[in-house]
């Protein structure tokens, strides 16, 4: 098909008339603007891999001195609600009933085993969440690990070796710092692939789509005219979900903002074309909806490495999220939000965003064709 | 009635099925997603890229970093010399970690005095910094303890995690994927079946015949059951037999919840289909609500960790109950006297939203 002599004016006609759609029905602006804050919002809040405060139940047998003072010494800190039980039986029954998450058992020598210089104690953990199954047991270790080199400091000197941890970029080692960037990537997924994936397969749903074809304008300036005044509402979408990240939730925002606006202009460009993509070749829009769900909004969501990390996942699993362009913006959020301008980070995933959306726009070029099946 | 509700049913599934792309939307992406996302929604820590910068060099830090080496859960390991080249594996996410080892590790340790170990984590992925964090303080621990060990301390913390005692994610992770594929089917069944038919105007033609609203309502209501819970199924024996998820419960206490489940599900749906004038507007609608309820059923962060309000919230979530039901009756094989509260949210919602689809129904269709 010829392709070049773009009209300017047959574009902008384009344009406008999608405009005037898009204000016709405030179902895109809604997508637009109220979604991604409403989510960002909800998500910003309920999505936290911090425990709050583990229920834990302690079997003590025996009440004497030392167990009293390790009772006391979990009461004191902030990450556990304790509760005491003189037998093990209820204490079980508690955590099989879910009332607690952990329950630690002493054994009825724990005074007369300490004094040997030996911290003997029983853990069961509720395991079905095994995520919050190993923090729990590392924050109780660790607490126990305090309270013991307190106890057991008259009859030692310092542990051997220390550890000296250091968080780089999350000092404050606060999940949702690392979680909301991520979240960010998603909700800008959802949204610019809903926004296009809709509009052409509405037309051909409707037919208009077929009375295009009657007129003179090119396939590239009908893509154009697509493209552009949902790029324009999915940057305004962009810039609010931006702003209650750092406002809202205190994210820093280390990096620069030109660098931020061009990283999202880049990745709103490959999602709004993936919807477009998807919708010429579903031209139908429960298919177009569900193709979005599936193989934008879920990916982004499981395979980007904002939540759960790529490099734990097997070899095979590795290599299919590069194909993910989620991937590559939740990358450079994370390291624009809390890192700052790393070049080693935004020139790879900036090129491949390009490279995707240079081979959508290819594809989208060849599959939608002025011509009836 | 039997007869034309019977009739309505058959064409609702026809419907579904004749279209090619649309029978591939309802039986292909959820196996697939289902299979990948067991695979990849996993918190387990395996083969984490390693920087390791040794600047003391003797036997006593060699023999701390073979504890490292040996780490099923590290991968690559690379070496370095100077601080610029850890600071670049780090910022460009090449290495999960730096261990480093400042020159006079093994005279403090022999002087008795405390032999410091800097680690260094990328705070980007916080989650697997603090599983990293915990397992070297092992690691860590263990050495102290044999360095002391002539000094007397032991420490015996024996642990054992119930229902799950490998601790995998994935017998957490397969059960709540049952729950939201299964109600992603029923949620676009129910709020694009109504909406569709409106916007093609072919709705009006149903409601000129001897149909009744109630006989409508439960046209577009059971078909979606029977795709759904077809599904569910699917997706449940993939779960148990590919996955070797255990299934410790009965089965008719998952079927009973299942079935509550969809039918609050397909409430909504059908409210939402009746609010709706035009798909894009259900297709929004039905993004609004199958979000949310993703992020607040517990999926994949704990329910007990959300602010109060947050969790007040997820009360009237149905996902989140589903997947109370199905976690349970994988896992731990609670009955239904133990799920009473389950069964009972499951049963409001239903009653709540079928009684909502009605109503508004009612109102604007009929």
């Amino acid at each position: 098909m010829r392709s070049g002599g773009l009209s300017l004016r047959r574009c902008a006609a384009l344009i406008r008339k999608e405009a005037l759609e898009i204000l016709r029905d405030p179902s895109s602006i809604a997508i637009a603007v109220v979604l991604p804050i409403l989510l960002l919002v909800l998500f910003g809040y309920a999505v936290s891999l911090d425990p709050q405060r583990i229920r834990t139940a302690v079997v003590a047998p025996v009440l004497d001195r030392p167990t009293m003072s390790l009772i006391e010494h979990l009461r004191g800190s902030p990450y556990f609600a304790i509760e005491v039980h003189r037998s093990r039986q209820p204490a079980e029954e508690r955590l099989r009933a879910r009332g607690v998450e952990a329950v630690l058992v002493f054994p009825d020598d724990f005074a007369a085993r300490l004094a040997r210089g030996e911290l003997a104690l029983q853990l069961l953990l509720d395991g079905v969440n095994a995520n919050t199954a190993r923090i729990v047991q590392a924050y109780l270790r660790g607490t126990l690990g305090i309270w013991a080199a307190g106890e057991l400091r008259l009859r030692l000197e310092a542990p051997a070796l220390l550890l000296e941890p250091r968080l780089w970029f999350n000092t404050d080692v606060e999940s949702r710092r690392f979680l909301v960037p991520g979240l960010v990537a998603v909700i800008m997924t959802l949204i610019g692939s809903l926004l296009t994936a809709l509009v052409v397969a509405r037309e051909w749903e409707h037919g208009s789509f077929e009375s295009l074809f009657a007129t003179p304008i090119r396939i590239t300036e009908i893509l154009a005219g697509k493209l552009l005044p949902y790029f324009l509402l999915g940057m305004i979408g962009m810039a609010l979900v931006a702003a209650t990240a750092v406002f809202l939730f205190g994210v820093p925002l280390r990096g620069s903002l030109a660098a931020l606006a061009g990283m999202s202009a880049l990745y709103l460009v490959v999602t709004l074309e993936f919807g477009l993509l998807v919708s010429g070749a579903a031209r139908n829009q429960f298919v177009a909806g569900q193709i979005t769900l599936f193989a934008a909004f879920l990916p982004a969501f499981i395979l980007s490495g904002f939540v759960f990390d790529i490099r734990s996942m097997p070899g095979w699993m590795q290599t299919l999220t590069y194909i993910v362009p989620a991937r590559y913006f939740v990358s450079s959020l994370q390291t624009l939000f809390l890192a700052g301008d790393l070049g080693a980070v935004l020139f790879p995933d900036a090129a491949a965003l390009a490279a995707f959306a240079f081979g959508l726009a290819l594809l989208i070029r060849t599959r939608t064709r002025k011509s009836l099946e | 009635m039997w007869r034309r509700l019977g009739a309505l049913i058959l064409k609702e599934l026809r419907g579904l099925w004749n279209d090619r792309r649309t029978r591939f939307v309802l039986v292909g992406p959820p196996l697939v997603q289902l299979l990948l996302f067991a695979h990849a929604a996993t918190f387990d820590l395996d083969h984490l890229p390693v920087v390791l910068w040794d600047e003391d060099r003797t036997a006593l830090s060699r023999e701390f970093l073979a504890g490292i080496e040996g780490a099923k859960v590290f991968g690559p390991l690379y070496r370095v010399q100077r601080k610029a080249e850890l600071d670049r594996l780090i910022d460009t996410r090449s290495v999960a970690f730096a261990l480093r080892i400042r020159e006079g590790f093994a005279a403090d340790l022999s002087a008795g005095r405390p032999a410091r170990v800097q680690l260094l984590l990328d705070g980007r992925q916080t989650n697997t910094a603090l599983g990293i964090l915990a397992y070297i303080q092992r690691i860590a621990d263990s050495f102290s303890v044999r360095q002391l060990q002539s000094r007397g301390l032991q420490s015996r913390i024996e642990t054992r995690a119930w229902f799950n005692p490998n601790l995998e994610s994935r017998w957490f992770v397969v059960p709540g994927l049952v729950g939201i594929l299964t109600q992603v089917i029923t949620l676009a069944v129910t709020a694009l079946g109504v909406a569709r038919e409106r916007e093609l105007g072919t709705f009006e033609r149903l409601l000129v015949t001897p149909l009744r609203p109630v006989e409508l309502m439960l046209g577009k209501t059971l078909p979606a059951l029977i795709v759904g819970l077809g599904e569910g199924l699917l997706i449940f024996v993939v779960g148990i037999t590919l996955f070797a998820v255990p299934f410790l419960g009965r089965l008719e206490v998952l079927l009973a919840g299942l079935a509550l489940f969809m039918l609050g599900v397909a409430g909504v749906g059908l409210s939402l289909s009746a609010i709706s004038h035009t798909q894009q507007q259900a297709i929004v609608w039905a993004f609004l609500f199958m979000a949310p309820s993703v992020v607040l059923s517990g999926f994949a962060t704990p329910i007990e960790n959300m602010p109060p309000l947050i969790r007040a919230i997820t009360w009237i979530n149905p996902l989140r109950w589903m997947i109370e039901i199905l976690r349970s009756t994988f896992l731990r094989a609670l009955g239904f006297a133990d799920l009473a509260l389950p069964f009972a949210m499951l049963a409001l919602i239903a009653l709540v939203s079928l009684t909502a689809a009605t109503v508004i129904f009612r109102r604007r269709v009929a």
